[in-house]
C-alpha cells in the first residue's frame, strides 16, 4: 500500500475570474517509508501541496489518500512541522513535546503501562533530538535549531505514519543545517515514517531524499523526479562525489529553465533591462 | 540559556579582525539613554519616573507660590492638602473612594466577564465575528454620557445604574480589543495542533486562550484604566457618594482644591491598580520574560 497517493489534483486559489492555479494535476506516489523531497523555483506550489497532504488547505479537485483513506482534513497519522514559530512559548521544552498526550485523539492507551512508556517516549525523544539539558526551557530561550528539533520531537510524540515538513531548515545556518540533516536521516529511520520534505535547496534535498520531485510553476506541477542514486546510508562526504554533483547541476538547471531562466548572465541582463 | 548545545552550534568566528589592523567591532552599549528600544537598569528607570512625577509638582508649587493665578483657577499644593486632609477628617474621603472603587471595577469586571467569551468566538470564528463586530463598532462610537437618561429608565437610580454606564462605557472596547489579541495567536500553532489531532474546543482551550492570555491581561490593564474615565460620567447619575460626585459638588460651589483633590486620588488609585496587573503580568507569564 501506498503511503500517500495524490491523483489529478488540482488547487485553485482567488476568485473565479482571476484564478490563481497553485496545482495543476499532481499525480504522486509516496511508498510506505520513502523520503521524498521536493525542490522548485518560488511560488510553484511546494507549500500548497504539502499543506493539502496534511489536510490542512482542501483541495480543488481530485483525490489524496494519505494511509489508504482519503484525506479530507488534518489527522493524527500525518504530523507537521512548520519553518517556525510553532512552539507553544508558553510552555517548557518537554512539555511542547508532550502536547499531543493533551489531545484526546492521541489518548488510547487504557493500561497504565501504556501511559508509562508514552511519557518514556518523550524522555527518549528528548535525549535522540539532543535536548535533554534544555527539558526545562522555554521555547524563545533556544536557538533557531534547538526550536526547530523540538518541533521534530513534538511532531514524532504521536507516533505518526507520515512527516510532513516544509522548509524545516530554512531559516538555520550552513552548519546547524548539516547537523540537523544527519538527525531527521537518522530519525526518520528509526520512527520507519514516511517523509515529505519541502525545501528550496538542491543539496539537502539530493543528501536527504530517495527520491527529489521537482515542480515548476504557473500553474504549479510536478515537472519531473530524480531517484537519488546514493546508498541508503547517507554521509556528507558523498556531496563531494561526481554523482551527487551532476544531479544537483542537473535539478538546479532543469529548475532554472521552469522559472524562464537559463543562465544568471540572462537573469542580469534580464534585471538591467527593467531597470533601464 | 547555559546549556550547551552539543550538536547544531557553529564553531565560534576566528578572532582575526584585530589582527588584520581593522578596529575592533563597535560594542553596542544598551545601556545609553538614547538607545532604541535599549535596556534599562530598573533604579535608573525609577529615578526617571521620580523626576517626571515630580517635575510638574514643582512647576505647580512655582506658579501657586510666585505666579500671579488666582487660587480659585489654580489652587496651591498646600492648599489641596489642607481639603484632602480636611474631606479626609471632616468628610467622607474613604467611603467616597470605597464606592467609587467599587463601581469601577464592578463595571469594568461585569464588561470583562462578557467580552472574554465573546471575544474569543469573535476572534476564532469569521461566522461569529460578521455577526457582531460591525454592530460592536456601531455601538462603540455612542458616547456613554448619552445613555444616561436610559440607562435610568431601564435600570433605575440605584448603584446598577452606575455600574451599568461603566460598563457601557468599557465593554464595546473591550470586546473588539479582545477579538484583535486572540486574532493574534499565531497561525502555525493553531494549525501545529490541528495536526496533531486537536479538535475545536481543544484548540480553543489549549491553545488559542493561553497564547492569548499575556495580551487579554494587558487589555483589561488598558480598560481598567477607561472604566476609571467614566466614573464622573457614571456618578452623574442620583449620587451622593463617590470621588465623581464629590468632584461635581466642589464644581458647584467652586471648591476648585476639591476638584484637584478629587483627581489626584484618582490618578492614584489607576496608578497602583496598573502596577499591580504589571506585576501579575509579571508573575503569571515567565515565558514571557526570558529573553530581553
Ligand atoms: N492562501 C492563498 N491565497 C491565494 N493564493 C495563494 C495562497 N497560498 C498560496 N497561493 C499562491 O499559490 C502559489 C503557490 O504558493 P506556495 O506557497 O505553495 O509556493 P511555494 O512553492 O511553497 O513557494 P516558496 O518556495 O516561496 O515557499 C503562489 O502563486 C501563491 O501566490
Ligand atoms: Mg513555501
Amino acid at each position: 500500500m501506498q503511503a500517500i497517493s495524490c491523483r489529478k489534483v488540482c488547487k485553485v486559489f482567488g476568485p473565479a475570474a482571476k484564478p490563481i492555479v497553485a496545482l495543476q494535476n499532481i499525480n504522486l506516489d509516496i511508498a510506505e517509508g520513502e523520503f521524498v523531497t521536493l525542490v522548485g523555483a518560488s511560488g510553484c506550489g511546494k507549500s500548497t501541496l504539502l499543506r493539502a497532504l496534511a489536510g490542512l488547505e482542501s483541495h480543488s479537485s481530485g483525490e489524496i489518500y494519505a494511509s489508504g483513506a482519503p484525506v479530507t482534513g488534518p489527522g493524527i497519522d500525518r504530523a507537521m512541522v512548520f519553518q517556525h514559530y510553532s512552539l507553544f512559548p508558553w510552555l517548557d521544552v518537554l512539555d511542547n513535546i508532550k502536547f499531543t498526550r493533551q489531545i484526546a485523539a492521541h489518548i488510547r492507551e487504557r493500561t497504565s503501562a501504556e501511559v508509562e512508556m508514552a511519557s518514556g517516549r518523550a524522555q527518549a525523544l528528548l535525549q535522540v533530538m539532543g535536548l535533554t539539558d534544555a527539558a526545562h526551557a522555554y521555547p524563545n530561550q533556544l536557538s533557531g535549531g534547538m526550536q526547530q528539533r523540538v518541533a521534530i520531537a513534538r511532531a514524532l510524540m504521536g507516533r505518526p505514519r507520515i512527516l510532513l515538513m516544509d522548509e524545516p531548515f530554512g531559516a538555520l545556518d550552513a552548519q546547524t543545517r548539516e547537523v540537523m540533516h544527519d538527525l531527521i536521516l537518522h530519525v526518520s529511520q528509526l520512527e520507519r515514517c514516511t517523509v515529505v520534505f519541502v525545501t528550496h535547496d538542491v543539496e539537502e534535498a539530493i543528501y536527504l531524499g530517495h527520491r527529489v520531485v521537482l515542480m515548476a510553476p504557473r500553474p504549479g506541477r510536478i515537472e519531473c523526479e530524480y531517484p537519488v542514486p546514493l546508498p541508503e546510508l547517507r554521509a556528507q562526504h558523498m556531496k563531494y562525489t561526481p554523482a551527487f554533483l551532476e544531479l544537483k547541476s542537473r535539478i538546479i538547471g532543469q529548475i532554472r529553465a521552469t522559472s524562464g531562466i537559463k543562465t544568471d548572465s540572462e537573469l542580469l541582463e534580464k534585471l538591467a533591462r527593467r531597470s533601464a | 540559556m547555559s546549556s550547551p548545545e552539543s550538536i547544531g552550534q557553529a564553531p565560534a568566528a576566528p578572532r582575526s579582525v584585530s589582527a588584520l589592523g581593522l578596529p575592533p567591532p563597535m560594542r553596542r552599549d544598551h545601556q545609553g539613554l538614547w538607545v532604541i528600544r535599549g535596556s534599562m537598569s530598573s533604579r535608573r528607570y525609577w529615578c526617571l519616573a521620580a523626576i517626571g512625577l515630580a517635575l510638574p509638582l514643582v512647576g505647580w508649587f512655582a506658579l501657586a507660590r510666585f505666579g500671579t493665578v488666582n487660587p480659585v483657577f489654580l489652587p496651591g499644593p498646600a492648599a489641596v492638602a489642607r481639603s484632602a486632609i480636611h474631606w479626609l477628617t471632616r468628610g467622607n474621603l474613604l467611603d467616597d473612594t470605597r464606592i467609587s472603587i467599587y463601581r469601577v471595577v464592578a463595571g469594568w469586571a461585569l464588561s470583562a466577564l462578557i467580552a472574554l467569551p465573546l471575544g474569543l468566538l469573535i476572534g476564532t470564528y469569521r461566522t461569529i465575528q460578521a455577526l457582531l463586530e460591525p454592530l460592536t463598532d456601531f455601538i462603540r462610537y455612542m458616547p456613554a454620557a448619552a445613555f444616561i437618561p436610559l440607562v435610568m429608565l431601564w435600570v433605575g437610580i440605584g448603584e446598577s445604574a452606575k455600574i451599568a454606564i461603566i460598563f457601557i462605557g468599557t465593554f464595546f472596547q473591550m470586546v473588539l480589543m479582545m477579538a484583535e489579541d486572540v486574532r493574534r495567536v499565531p497561525m502555525a500553532q493553531i494549525e501545529a495542533a490541528q495536526t496533531m489531532g486537536a479538535t475545536r474546543a481543544e484548540i480553543l482551550e489549549k491553545v488559542i486562550l493561553p497564547s492569548a492570555k499575556p495580551a487579554l491581561l494587558d487589555t483589561l490593564r488598558i480598560t481598567m484604566g477607561w472604566a476609571w474615565t467614566y466614573l464622573v460620567v457614571a456618578e452623574l447619575v442620583a449620587a451622593n457618594t463617590g470621588l465623581g460626585y464629590a468632584i461635581l459638588k466642589a464644581q458647584r460651589f467652586l471648591e476648585t482644591e476639591r476638584i484637584f483633590c478629587g483627581i489626584i486620588i484618582i490618578g492614584l488609585i489607576g496608578m497602583a491598580m496598573d502596577q499591580i496587573f504589571r506585576l501579575v503580568h509579571r508573575l503569571a507569564f515567565p515565558w514571557l520574560q526570558t529573553r530581553t
